[in-house]
């Protein structure tokens, strides 16, 4: 049963799959899972791991986090998120590895995507501006945001410029191409959000169920 | 290759990245230039059977590096210009052979397109 990882973005490249065809993918490193705690039906109310990644000075870290390291005594650990189970994991040996995953799995990817700052609502909400040229003096403003005295309000929702991205995305349903064990590494088809060397997400995908092999 | 766990510098991602692509590269090229006459094998998969298909016609040109390097070959096909875009590394090109060597004096072939007839089917500039 796959759990989920933690991981970095690597980069992105193309791989060639078994028909020969070129595929795009993102590298995503996933060494050095460990397990933080498990939460458990009983004492917490629900069941989930805690999963730590990527080596943090300990002075960076306060004390409540840092205790919660020592408690499970492993490293203190930079990046750390639960994964939901349905049931209580079975005590022993967990595994952690890239080794989750096989090659032609469905996994979703959330990560932080990058930040674009305060843009306009071309960019924004693709909306399509004014006309360049012929006389006309706007050119990538939002233009009308509502009717008149029927409703009298704007819409809720209504697309307005303001800050874009920077934001925790889902992107669900990528295939896992390529799990390379000893380098710890996965290849996902196709993009992953947030820059290279980010952190993200990867679990197993929650709409797509996994191959039965 | 270095097993990496949370990556810090971008010239080690690179060098993952490097690696990752390395492998994929054919360890003998195909050897051949821009004005060439080749015939390019290509493995065609039918149901559960592979043939080989062949594909022959003038190289035009061939752009990109590395892993995305690809060449363009045209032939005259009853009648009609036709053109193919090979990847260099793909695994579903068998061999190409070069029939006979052009002498082409800029690297992309493209006036070729608007040449008619015999014209249109050599290289001789």
């Amino acid at each position: 049963m796959s759990i989920g990882l933690l991981g970095q973005k690597i980069g992105m490249t193309s791989v060639y799959d078994a028909s020969g065809k070129l595929r795009p993918v993102t590298v995503i490193a996933a060494g050095d899972n460990v397990l933080v705690r498990r939460i458990t039906a009983e004492r917490d109310g629900y069941s989930a791991v805690q999963i730590g990644f990527g080596a943090q000075k300990e002075s960076r870290l306060n004390k409540s986090e840092l205790g919660a390291f020592k408690k499970a005594g492993v490293q203190a650990k930079r990046f750390s998120r639960e994964f939901r189970l349905e049931t209580d994991l079975p005590e022993g040996e967990v595994n952690l590895n890239v080794t989750q995953f096989q090659a032609g799995d469905f996994v979703d990817v959330i990560g932080r995507s990058k930040g674009k700052g305060f843009q306009g609502v071309m960019k924004k909400h693709n909306m399509h501006g004014q006309g360049a040229a012929h006389g006309s003096k706007t050119h990538r403003r939002n233009g009308a945001i509502g009717n008149r005295s029927t409703p009298g309000r704007i819409w809720k929702n209504m697309g307005m410029p303001g800050h874009l991205g920077d934001e925790r995305v889902t992107v669900q349903n990528l295939q896992v191409m390529q799990v390379r064990e000893s380098e710890k590494i996965i290849l996902v088809s196709g993009a992953v959000p947030g820059s290279n060397g980010s952190f993200v997400v990867v679990r197993p995908a929650i709409k797509k169920p996994a191959q039965k092999s | 290759m270095i097993p990496v766990s949370a990556a810090s510098n971008l010239s080690v991602m690179n060098r993952i990245i490097d690696a990752i692509e390395k492998e994929q590269f054919k360890t003998e090229l195909p050897q051949f230039r821009v004005g060439d006459s080749v015939r390019v094998h290509t493995r065609v998969v039918e149901g559960d059977k592979e043939r080989i298909q062949i594909f022959a016609g003038i190289v035009i040109g061939r752009k990109g590096r590395g892993l995305n390097e690809t060449f363009t070959v045209r032939r005259i096909s009853y009648g009609e210009g036709v053109e193919r875009v090979f990847p260099m590394h793909s695994p579903r090109i068998a061999k190409v052979e070069v029939e006979k060597e052009g002498k082409a004096r800029r690297a992309k072939l493209n006036y070729l397109r608007t040449r008619k007839g015999k014209e249109a089917t050599a290289v001789r500039e």
